[in-house]
């Protein structure tokens, strides 16, 4: 408690510092948000990320689904990561995995996001037997393995970029429905919840413009976390064979190709596993910044 | 407190219900008819089919065809596998259960003696270089994909180094590297939890009681704070069960591991769908299970719990 003590600046602190009292609630989460510089090297991270996807077609030195060259070549001057087991360019083939990698965890991440937000508030709001249902399906979905359950549903489907993001996303929600619905029933006797009903606002807009913002901090520090996880479940999802399918670059796909050569050409397995594991980190340790910065009660 | 338990296990009941629909319902979407595979897998002939249709009610709508398969899943009866000709999926279970479990169980204990020490110590002493060091390592861990970790320790340790087997179950060596990567991912969560929940009972007032009667800093730790801050991590152990049952089946299938995620990933892949539909709702329910276990512990052992 005593940093949360220490970040809190008072008033005074506030006009010194900036010439008004009034700060808006984003300044102070920036403000808080940048304290803690692994969250900050996290999210430049995360941002490099999201460039070298939407720039892929210039950063890479060549095509990441061409051969240039004798395959499994060890990592030279000419092909920093090298060669993998067709022949294709690593360095080329990881520049555009990253696309792959960010729709995934971000898609899959919206969808999850929209189902969860919406179930848990509707649970928390309304309580009694809507909240009981509910809460049995969030139960359940939290039962099966997910694992297991990802690799039952895309087994199921034609494997497609499109068919891992659904999937991933209406898999994943449970965690988010727990959390806002944990919280909306917290807020349901607050006084100016009540004082919105009074003046006669439906539960919809009660929900929409009072609650959820309420909300958003928690779910926000949940789902940058979480964006990591996913980006690990989809290529475990690729390395078993049933994620993205080649050609298309995907870092979980890299490993698995890499695997029959490890012997001999283990760069074609490193390479992948440390840009996963790269990805991974950002967004965690963002997570942990926003954590920080949004929801200071969770702290550890 | 009786209310509780008998609250809880209603709700398990119902959520084991619903998982098992559930997995009904994916099953029944899954491309192909069972009886097309098993004609298409064997010779067959049409008083077999006929038997099979009857006793699994594959010519009545979905429902009731649920819950002829649930009535005879009470039996104990899972069907019988149509890859392994004829072999009753209850066997092949009983198989493979003992070789995950045991798996499961050592990467549990190995994760717990390793973490805990290291989660409470980087809390007693915080901010020095040994907090710094397993927190970064901690991290590094859970951003690590488990099935990485388990090609490049076959690369150093068995590729290389020829210390230890690639693959396959067999002597205690073969252990090694599939706990190694399944209690890596388990440690590092479990590290940070202790090492939280350490620096949260280090702040209590007992602690600050203790000190004062003038115990040794040592005496201070094992006796007041490490069982206090022990209770959380115990009881995350419980609720980890169902992502380490996940981890499982890549690493058994990475190392060719004879268990249920290996029986699992092939089940799937050869699209023996009574096999996977026994194995999800064992799974499920296993994870059920051990979350009321957990919380019914927790209760028991944390009076404020109870009370509420």
């Amino acid at each position: 408690m005593s940093i949360q003590a220490a970040t809190e600046e008072t008033p005074a602190q506030a006009i010194l510092e900036t010439g008004t009292a009034r700060r808006s609630e984003w300044s102070r989460v920036w403000r808080r948000f940048k304290r803690y510089k692994p969250g900050l090297a996290g999210a430049t991270l995360v941002i490099a990320l999201i460039f070298i996807a939407i720039f892929a077609p210039l950063i890479a030195p060549y095509s990441p689904t061409e051969k240039v060259g004798r395959r499994a070549t060890p990592p030279s001057a000419e092909f920093w990561l090298g060669l993998d087991e067709i022949g294709r360019d690593v360095l080329s083939r990881l520049i555009f995995g990253t696309r792959v990698a960010l729709i995934v965890g971000i898609g899959a991440m919206a969808i999850a996001l929209i189902i969860g937000v919406t179930i848990g508030a509707v649970a928390g709001y309304f309580g009694g037997t809507v909240d009981l249902a509910l809460s049995r399906v969030i139960d359940a979905l939290m039962a099966f393995p997910l694992l297991a359950l990802l690799i039952t549903l895309s087994a199921l489907f034609e494997p497609h970029l499109r068919t891992v993001v659904i999937v991933i996303g209406v898999t994943v929600w449970a965690s988010y429905a727990r959390v806002v619905r944990a919280e909306v029933l917290s807020l349901r006797e607050r006084d100016y919840v009540i004082a919105a009903r009074a003046i006669g606002a439906r539960s919809p807009r009660i929900i929409a413009r009072h609650m959820l913002p309420n909300v958003i901090g928690p779910v926000i520090v949940l789902a940058s976390l979480d964006v990591g996880s996913i980006i690990i479940l989809e290529s475990a999802l690729s390395f078993l064979g049933l994620g993205v399918q080649p050609p298309t670059p995907s870092w979980g796909g890299m490993l698995s190709a890499g695997r029959s050569l490890m012997r001999n050409a283990p760069h074609i397995a490193i390479a992948p596993g440390v840009a996963i594991t790269l990805t991974v980190l950002a967004f965690n340790l963002m997570g942990d910044g926003l954590r920080d910065a949004l929801d200071p009660r969770q702290r550890e | 407190m009786l209310r509780y338990i008998t609250i809880r296990l209603l709700q398990g009941v119902v959520v084991i219900f619903l998982v098992s629909i559930t997995s009904f319902i994916i099953m029944q979407l899954a491309p192909g008819d069972p009886v097309d595979i098993l004609i298409g897998e064997q010779q067959i002939t049409p008083e077999q089919i006929a038997a099979i249709e009857r006793k699994w009610g594959l010519d009545r709508p979905w429902y009731v065809q649920y819950f002829t398969w649930l009535g005879n899943v009470f039996t104990g009866d899972f069907g019988t596998s149509v890859v392994r000709t004829g072999q009753p999926v209850r066997e092949m279970i009983f198989e493979a259960a003992p070789q995950t479990i045991k798996l499961n169980l050592l990467s549990l204990i190995v994760s717990m003696l390793i973490a805990i020490p290291i989660g409470v110590l980087a809390a007693v002493k915080r901010y020095s270089l040994f907090d710094y060091g397993s927190m970064v390592g901690a991290t590094l861990g859970i951003a690590l994909p488990n099935y990485w970790i388990g090609l490049m320790l076959i690369i150093v340790f068995s590729l290389k180094l020829g210390w230890l087997p690639p693959y396959g179950s067999g002597s205690w060596k073969s252990y090694i590297l599939p706990v190694a990567v399944l209690a890596s991912q388990e440690m590092a969560i479990l590290a940070r939890l202790s090492r939280g929940t350490t620096s949260e009972a280090l702040s209590q007032d007992y602690v600050t009681t203790a000190r004062a009667k003038g115990l040794r800093d040592r005496t201070v730790v094992t006796r007041h704070v490490v069982r206090n801050a022990l209770l959380p991590v115990v009881t995350m152990i419980g609720y980890r069960i169902a992502f380490l049952l996940s981890g499982t089946i890549v690493v058994e299938t990475i190392f060719a591991w004879p268990g249920i995620g290996q029986l699992f990933f092939n089940s799937i892949d050869r699209m023996d769908y009574q096999v996977v539909q026994a194995i999800v709702l064992l799974l499920a329910t296993l994870v059920v299970v051990a979350n009321l276990v957990t919380d019914l512990v927790y209760a028991y052992i944390d009076p404020r719990i109870r009370v509420r």
